[in-house]
């Protein structure tokens, strides 16, 4: 066995960082070698194989010949501890102490981190798969469940009901929290002081109101009290206290990245605040406030607990969210499973597929529009932009040309000085006005 | 944060300054005094502002107070009982949140440890060691995966974990159930005929369930974190002489500890609150259950969610009690989230 090289601290010319690998290489005729680049060494590989290779057949000595143990799980955490140490000791042999640290680290990172994509990846991937079954018949997304018992095989019924009722009862508590929530946020940034840092306060406190208690809530208060009964509404009422804190949150994190330089120019150029607010501030965050409500919204559909609720379940079809119970895809999904029959199960992984397509869409949608920084406009926004300020050059370009020519006859007091000095002095035509079309 | 505090101060001092060239002729006498008039349109504006704030508030103190109050009245009949009974008859007067309250936390507990590493790893992997080609991909997928909802966790929790883990906990609780929280009762492990359904609907398979679920949120806080690493230390890391995990351990963790014990936290608030999931795997017991591979635990969450319908006045006043008991726990865990992040260096910009 060979020793690591790390020992003999004695000869600084041995003490420099030598490629055990390069050293016999024969030096060039310039009298200089040419270093290799790569990062990633042959030796480096070797190492990886070598000790997987052990690791694996040590395990199955110990679980085949040595010892009492069995299962997948037992052997692959097995084989990764052993595959650890024998990683190690094979770095050993030509590296010093840190760079064992390093690989190591660096083995066990990419692992981890691994494992949890791929186990993420497989809930999802699970569940489209289970779904397989009820996806594909195409009455499942056409007709309601009133006419299907537990015990009709799929080719009866469907989750349109569920569909319908998601859509109105996200689409009532966006209506309810989108204004309240976006308005709030401006006012916590563009109204500072000590009643908004109260509101700011409040407001993360109630992000950690767990979604339970806001179901509860309504449905003490909505369902017990006031007597609206379960409906979809009531659902609404629960989804949208549940949200209304999160798209407020996210919001506030938008709106406070907004430059303050640009504030200010607009403050210095005499604007008042509303028009700060209007012109400047929300049109610059816009694209991340779309992503906040968004994401909010995709939140608020895939919640479950609050709707349990409130909004009751029924088998039919009920497109009024105001009168009786209204069911939605997370709740269907969620009675469906309930049900020992594999029909119904897998009617569930059905809607919960669907329902998963929805959030992933919502997700999609918040990515293409937000994404970028305030302020960063897309292509066609910058075309857009350059349009309207040619537009601009040219109508200023034009008033100079018609203050120019026509002469004294208009009432504005400059022609006189216009008249003698016909090159304007301000480079607006620096654009020419022939170039203004595309 | 505090940049951005400070950018605030700075626009108010702008606005202020708006006013200045409406002031009078009296600028000789002293130093000037400042005021804005901001007119009508702006008057408006802030107050329609104040008003939504206001009624954001409104909104948000309702849900609390009503809470309290609705949770009085049990409270007030259970007094200090209500924290030490594992029972749960309200209408029989027994009825407490210890059994609950142990099973949420323990729930949550084994989420979180299960979580954190997965998280940590995932986060260094995003910001140090995948090609940055594929690191737009990775923060987008993890994000998505935030956003999966709960019940397909639990649906693939009941369906397909449950089953696949059972040999795993039997052989845990065999080999090392000489550790209390991991022996189970009833379970004779020399006996190979024996029954695995003892091993079914625990504390350990709701938890690792939830820890998926939250792992993303985690995930996605602290690579935020990581990512803000100044790169002037990191080169300079690197200048010194550091390996990759040599600059990670001494400029990347250090930097982003604050945000790392944010982000857990804000996870830690996620699992306490979890229902869906939970209420899909467990099956509720109403005894204080510390074994965590033993079948059958409880939450208040899930608690909620079985006893609303059939509840009675009082039943609901206690139930109340149980959701205002859980809401001051994710409140506590994340306050102190929240101040431990403002506290840290790397609390600039995270979303903790």
């Amino acid at each position: 066995m060979t020793l690591a090289p790390e020992s003999p601290p004695s000869v600084a010319e041995e003490r420099r960082t030598v490629l055990p690998a390069s050293r016999p290489r024969p030096v060039e005729p310039a009298g200089e070698r040419r270093r290799s680049l790569a990062l990633r060494r042959a030796t480096d590989t070797y190492a990886l194989l070598g000790s997987g290779a052990a690791a694996a057949s040590l395990t199955a000595l110990l679980f085949v010949w040595l010892l009492p143990f069995n299962g997948v799980i037992g052997f692959l955490v097995v084989a990764y501890a052993l595959f650890l140490g024998l990683y190690a000791l094979l770095v050993s042999f030509d590296e010093d102490g840190p760079t064992v640290r390093d690989r190591l680290a660096g083995v066990v990172v990419r692992t981890v981190g691994l494992v949890m994509v791929v186990a993420l990846a497989f809930v999802i991937v699970y569940t489209l798969w289970e779904g397989r079954r009820a996806l594909p018949h195409l009455n499942f997304f056409t007709e309601d469940m009133t006419l299907a018992g537990p015990l009709d095989p799929l080719s009866a019924g469907g989750i349109l009901h569920a569909i319908v009722g998601t859509l109105e009862q996200i689409l009532i508590a966006l209506v309810l929290t989108v204004p309240a929530g976006l308005v709030c946020a401006v006012f916590l940034n563009e109204v500072p002081g000590r009643f908004a840092r109260f509101v700011r306060t409040i407001v993360e406190a109630m992000t950690a109101l767990p979604s339970i208690v806001a179901g509860l809530f309504i449905y003490a208060t909505a369902i017990l009290a006031l007597g609206i009964g379960k409906s979809g509404l009531a659902a609404s009422l629960a989804l949208g206290v549940m949200m209304l804190p999160i798209i407020i949150r996210a919001a506030d994190v938008v709106i406070r990245l907004v430059p303050g330089s640009l504030r200010e120019a607009s403050y210095a150029l005499g604007t008042s605040r509303w028009r700060t607010a209007w012109h400047v501030v929300l049109p610059t965050a816009r694209s991340g406030l779309t992503t906040s409500v968004i994401l909010g919204t995709a939140r608020g559909v895939g919640e479950t607990s609050p709707v349990l609720l409130t909004a009751g379940f029924t088998a039919e079809m009920n497109a009024d969210p105001f009168n009786g119970p209204q069911v939605s895809l997370p709740l269907a999904t969620f009675e469906f499973v309930k049900s020992p029959e594999p029909a119904m199960i897998a009617r569930g992984f059905g809607t919960a597929a669907t329902l998963m397509a929805l959030v992933l869409l919502l997700f999609v949608l918040a990515r293409l529009i937000g994404g970028r920084a305030p302020g960063k406009l897309t292509r066609r926004q910058t075309h857009r932009r350059v349009l309207a300020s040619r537009r601009d050059a040219e109508r200023f370009a034009g008033r100079t040309h018609t203050r120019t020519h026509t002469g004294t006859g208009t009432a504005a007091p400059a022609p006189a000085a216009a008249a003698t000095s016909p090159a304007p002095t301000f480079p607006v035509p620096a654009v020419k006005p022939d170039r203004s079309t595309p | 944060m505090g940049v951005l505090r400070r950018t605030g101060e700075r626009t108010i001092a702008a606005q202020r300054s708006v006013g200045l060239a409406t002031e009078g002729p009296a600028a000789d006498e002293g130093p000037r005094g400042l005021y804005a008039d901001p007119g009508l349109p702006d008057r408006i504006f802030r107050g329609v502002a104040r008003g939504g704030g206001g009624l954001v508030l409104a909104v948000m103190l309702l849900v609390g107070g009503f809470l309290l109050y609705r949770a009085w009245q049990a409270l007030d009949r259970a007094g200090w009982s209500f924290l030490t009974t594992a029972a749960w008859e309200p209408d029989a007067g027994r009825f407490g949140i210890a059994a609950v309250i142990v099973g949420t936390v323990l729930i949550a507990l084994v989420a979180i440890v299960v979580a954190v590493p997965l998280a940590v790893c995932g986060a260094l992997y995003i910001s140090e060691y995948a090609p940055p080609g594929m690191r737009g991909t990775l923060i987008s997928v993890v994000d998505l995966m935030a956003a999966v909802p709960s019940v397909v966790y639990g649906l693939w929790g009941l369906f397909f974990f449950e089953g696949a883990v059972l040999p795993t906990a039997r052989w845990i609780a065999t080999y090392l159930g000489w550790f209390p929280p991991l022996g189970v009762i009833g379970a004779d492990p020399r006996d190979p005929l024996a029954t695995e359904t003892v091993y079914t609907s625990s504390t350990l398979i709701a938890g690792i369930v939830v820890a998926l679920m939250v792992a993303p949120i985690i995930c996605s806080v602290m690579r935020e974190v990581f990512t803000q690493a100044p790169a002037g230390e990191r080169e300079g890391a690197y200048a010194l002489g550091a390996t990759r995990w040599g600059m990670i351990r001494s400029v990347v963790l250090p930097f982003g500890k604050g945000g790392m014990i944010g982000g857990t936290m804000l996870g830690l608030g996620r699992a306490l609150g979890e229902t869906i999931a939970v209420y899909l795997i467990i099956s509720p017991v109403f005894q204080i259950q510390w074994h965590v591979l033993q079948s059958g635990t409880s939450s208040v969450s899930s608690l909620i969610a079985l006893r609303y319908g059939e509840a009675s006045p009082f039943g609901m006043s206690a139930l109340m009690a149980a959701g205002l008991a859980l809401f001051v726990m994710t409140l506590i865990v994340n306050f102190v989230a929240s101040s431990i992040v403002a506290r840290s260096r790397s609390g600039a910009a995270s979303d903790a």
